[in-house]
């Protein structure tokens, strides 16, 4: 294994005798996991529990005359069939908007489509069995009259006069626009020795998570309660949507999440095939389930990126950047995505485009667009890779059109390190970055100057490599400006609760989730190394809105950052309980004492007094011998939000080393290499592997996915035969390196670190394959994913 | 449609399975809903991904692309008896300290099919054990850790220095 060796830590507060913080210390949920005992949504079984499956349409657009559900009803094991107006009588329909993205418009979605059919695979009947594979073979004698309508498929014509309108009561097919102008972008491009532009074009993919989306809701009648089992990353943001739209208190609704076989954004939304299951299971008054098929996760999970960007860079001949300029268009389906909304994506591109450069002139316009294709919404590093690959691209070009060194004009343009808090020209607000140290390191890891010249000689005997870079900014820890603002009850803030148990051991419960990442190794390690016990000594409880902290969940790289402050400071909290009880007993100073692996000792001295099993005991079995009027805390609960910052920027670089047959068109992947700073590294593997994950979502999104449609808006390859994933074979080994720079607002000072991978490789892959070809003359290449047809035409080779 | 079922005899992870199982019916479906061996999972059902690989008489085999009567008189091994028996003991405890896994999904199929490759012996190098996986789909780790972990497994077994 090659791992380059962290920066020495700059823990202080945090290095407690018998910290976890800053080890890499292994999951606890790993053992289960792999001996195939986790327990998925999909797994699940419940007694009296149906299937659902849905009929969805054919037509990217189309009017729903008439549904014909008879035969179907009769088939075998079929218990009913529901089409749109059946749901509406216990489930109230959503509109996807925010309102702090003003002017952002959407129209109301229902679980099933009403009379008409908005893209190819929208849910537009129900079919309910005793099986899944009865219900599918009822599902075919379903007869749906539809009356095809035109689609509106290309987003580069969606707001011409003579395209037709999606929504016609929302008087056009624009969604969202938004429109920057800072600093002085004419001047810019008169400063500019050379302008230099280029379009960019970033394919539709998806997430393709291993498990597809899964729920299992259970309405009981007799409790008025329904319980849903589901593979969500935001357990009490569903919990009040499922009550919201049924119309029922959000107590009596219950969200169950287990083991999630992966979900990237994907399972962070509101389906409208999910919210049917809901209300069909209110409906049958007993437990139903949905699990998503591969076609149907091809048709229905979100979508994401589908951006046309056309940028523009100034820069002097000293290599100054004197303007950025973008026009970006987004297509994002016929709905904006409920709660969310589909327009953060482009206003996040807005926002980070050029942002961790000096060059305050910018100017940029996105314009978001309805068109009859799957929903697009927020998926990994959600705006990132498009704000980076953009930014970095035209950074390239300049360079080569100014002859100079892509690093060294990085160099001269990057926000120095010692040019903190700085505002970017967009508004949005940096702590603190560390852009010249990571890129000075990593130009160190890659032996930068060896690599170059290798790629020369190289170059002599035929064989092209390329060498690209990309440095960026990711979102992370966001505060309630995020979604809360905007009217989307999300939490921003979240909390754990950990409580003493009468073995002396700690359950450590919180709102945020598991999705693999490690949240509930991270908490462990924090809340162990806080309250002062053996890691082994936790039990982390999360996934269940009955019994955890009300919290947002993960997303947003915001679990280790938020409820790892929380755990820091519930676990204090904790201590400061058990120190108190101790020093009656011991009759002792509170303050003399210190719990340090699950023992009292003498904080000066280290010498043992008692174990945290005796005091457990005491407190919970023998209370009666401590003094009249104690009485012990055994739970302490403490919350954190971010207030300081909106977010807690992270930075980054990643350099992608790659080869190009030039007779195949084929892309090689030699290496590839990322420094990050997401502040205090709580456990350095993981953090690493979200990283290392991360960067092959973005090789994936450069190099091969692609969900294609054609010009009536039918997904062509909506399969796992035809869109292709990175596999093990085609990718690289990844060498990962830090700078840590924690923020200030916790004291634990951690960021996020699960996006950074995603957001700066597919621009480093672009950038590298530019500088492969450059010696050829090829025409820069800018349409993402990289096929080898697109780079046999730019060679000129067919 | 419905359709009459054909009883199969079988063993799985050792023990005698007498069922009927309708005749459509996969080697995946039938291990998960019938006998409640959820380690094997589907990802893409068409025999792309690898998530539902079992072993059947010795070879591994797509759960998917296998209909249950075909299993009749075989030997099925799943995760979960493959990890009672304590023959990859080795290879998971790696994964664990790589953190060779994050969602867990594909885990049960990754490992099943790195067996295969180490049970051949020898010291697999880096670019044979990714062309050995570059059949099974994982999302979470973008695969070097797994590489990792398999490699180190076929470091102890064959007794190989790194």
């Amino acid at each position: 294994m090659t791992i380059t060796p962290d920066s020495p830590s700059v823990l202080t507060a945090l290095d407690r005798p018998n910290s976890y913080i800053g080890r890499s210390v292994p999951r606890p949920n790993l053992r289960r996991l792999t001996e195939g005992r986790g327990s998925y949504v999909s797994d699940t079984v419940l007694p009296r529990m149906l299937h659902v499956v849905f009929v969805r349409s054919p037509h990217a657009h189309a009017r729903i005359r008439a549904i014909d559900t008879l035969a179907a009803s009769k088939a075998p094991g079929v218990v009913a069939a529901f089409v749109g107006a059946d749901l509406t009588e216990v489930m109230s329909p959503w509109v996807g908007v925010l309102t702090h993205l003003k002017g952002l418009k959407s129209a109301p979605q229902y679980p099933l489509a009403m009379e008409r059919a908005c893209w190819q695979g929208e849910a537009v009947c129900a079919i309910v069995a005793r099986t899944r594979a009865l219900a599918e073979d009822a599902a075919a004698l379903v007869d749906v009259d539809y009356e095809e309508l035109p689609a509106v498929a290309d987003a580069e014509t969606a707001l011409d006069p003579q395209t037709p309108v999606i929504h016609p009561e929302l008087g056009d097919n624009l969604t969202f626009e938004r429109r920057v102008n800072a600093g002085d972008p004419d001047q810019g491009m008169r400063d500019a020795a050379e302008i230099v532009e280029a379009t960019f074009v970033f394919g539709r993919h998806t997430g393709v998570c291993n498990e597809a989306r899964a729920i299992v809701a259970d309405w009981n009648a007799a409790e008025q309660r329904l319980t849903v089992y589901q593979g969500t990353q935001a357990p009490h943001m569903m919990q009040n949507l499922f009550a919201k739209h049924l119309g029922i208190a959000e107590q009596q609704v219950r969200v169950i999440t287990k083991d999630v076989g992966g979900s990237f954004g994907v399972k962070v939304h509101a389906y409208a095939d999910e919210m049917a299951t809901v209300a069909i299971a209110k409906l049958l008054r007993r437990p139903v389930k949905f699990v998503a098929d591969r076609l149907e996760s091809f048709l229905t999970d979100i979508h994401a990126r589908d951006h046309r960007v056309h940028g523009k860079i100034g820069v002097k001949k000293d290599g100054t950047i004197t303007v950025f300029e973008i026009d970006d268009l987004t297509g994002i389906g016929p709905y904006s995505v409920y709660p969310r909304t589909s327009g953060i994506e482009a206003n996040q591109v807005v926002n980070l485009t050029g942002s961790w450069y000096r060059c305050p002139n910018y100017r940029a316009l996105a314009r978001v667009v309805f068109q009859n294709k799957n929903v697009m919404c927020q998926y990994r590093a959600v705006g990132h890779p498009i704000a980076t690959a953009v930014t970095e691209g035209l950074v390239d070009l300049a360079a080569a059109r100014i002859g100079m060194d892509p690093v060294e004009i990085r160099r001269r343009n990057l926000i120095p390190d010692d040019g903190y808090p700085a505002t970017a020209p967009s508004g949005i607000k940096f702590e603190k970055l560390s852009q010249e140290a990571a890129l000075q390191k990593i130009v160190t890891m890659m032996r930068y100057d060896d690599l170059r010249a290798e790629q020369e000689r190289l170059r002599k005997q035929g064989v092209y490599r390329g060498i690209g870079m990309t440095t960026f900014v990711e979102v992370t820890n966001p505060s309630p400006t995020f979604y809360g603002i905007g009217g989307a009850r999300i939490s921003a803030q979240d909390g754990v609760t950990m409580r003493l148990d009468g073995a002396g051991t700690v359950f450590c419960h919180t709102g945020v989730s598991e999705q693999g990442q490690g949240t509930e190794a991270v908490i462990a390690q924090v809340a162990a190394s806080a309250f002062g016990v053996p890691i082994s000594s936790v039990r982390v409880i999360m996934g269940d809105t009955d019994n955890t902290p009300y919290g947002g969940g993960t997303w947003a790289s915001r679990a280790a950052g938020i409820a790892g402050e929380a755990a820091w400071q519930a676990g204090k909290a904790l201590r400061a309980n058990v120190l108190a009880l101790a020093a009656t007993i011991l009759q002792a100073q509170p303050q003399s004492l210190d719990l340090r692996d699950g023992i009292v000792v003498d904080a000066a001295s280290s010498r043992e007094r008692m174990g945290l099993d005796e005091i457990a005991r005491i407190a919970h079995f023998r209370p009666d011998t401590l003094p009249p009027g104690f009485q012990p805390e055994l739970v302490a609960t403490r919350h954190y939000v971010p207030r300081a910052w909106p977010f807690a920027f992270t930075n980054g670089v990643q350099a992608s080393y790659l080869e190009v047959d030039v007779d195949t068109g084929f892309v090689k992947l030699l290496r590839h290499w990322c420094v990050e700073d997401c502040g205090t590294i709580i456990n350095p593997l993981l953090v690493d592997e979200q990283v290392r994950g991360g960067i092959v979502q973005g090789i994936g999104a450069a190099l091969y996915e692609h969900c294609v449609y054609d010009e009536r808006g039918q997904l062509l390859n909506g399969n796992m035969a035809d869109y292709l994933v990175p596999m093990a074979s085609e990718m690289p080994d990844m060498d990962i390196g830090h700078v840590v720079t924690p923020t200030a607002d916790s004291e634990l000072g951690a960021k996020g670190a699960g996006e950074a991978g995603t957001a700066g490789a597919p621009g480093a892959v672009m950038n590298a394959i530019n500088d492969a070809l450059r010696p050829l003359g090829a025409k820069t290449l800018t349409e993402m994913p990289f096929t080898p047809g697109l780079i046999l035409r730019a060679i000129g080779r067919i | 449609m419905s359709i009459e079922s054909c009883p199969i005899v079988l063993t799985v992870n050792g023990e005698t399975v007498i069922e009927n199982v309708e005749p459509r019916t996969t080697l995946v479906d039938f291990l998960r809903d019938s006998l409640g061996l959820t380690g094997t999972r589907t990802g893409c059902e068409h025999g792309v991904c690898g998530t539902c690989t079992v072993r059947v008489d010795g070879t591994i085999v797509r759960g998917c692309l296998m209909l249950a009567v075909q299993c009749d008189g075989a030997r099925v091994e799943t995760i979960e008896g493959v990890s009672d028996t304590g023959e990859i003991a080795d290879l998971q405890e790696n994964f664990r300290l790589r953190n060779a896994l994050q969602c867990g999904f594909c885990t049960p199929g990754i490992l099943l099919t790195a067996q295969e490759l180490l049970s051949r012996g020898g010291m697999p190098d880096r670019e044979a054990i990714r062309l050995h996986l570059s059949g099974n789909y994982c999302r979470c780790t973008g695969y070097q850790a797994i590489i990792d972990a398999v490699e180190t497994t076929a470091r102890q077994r064959t007794g190989t220095n790194s």
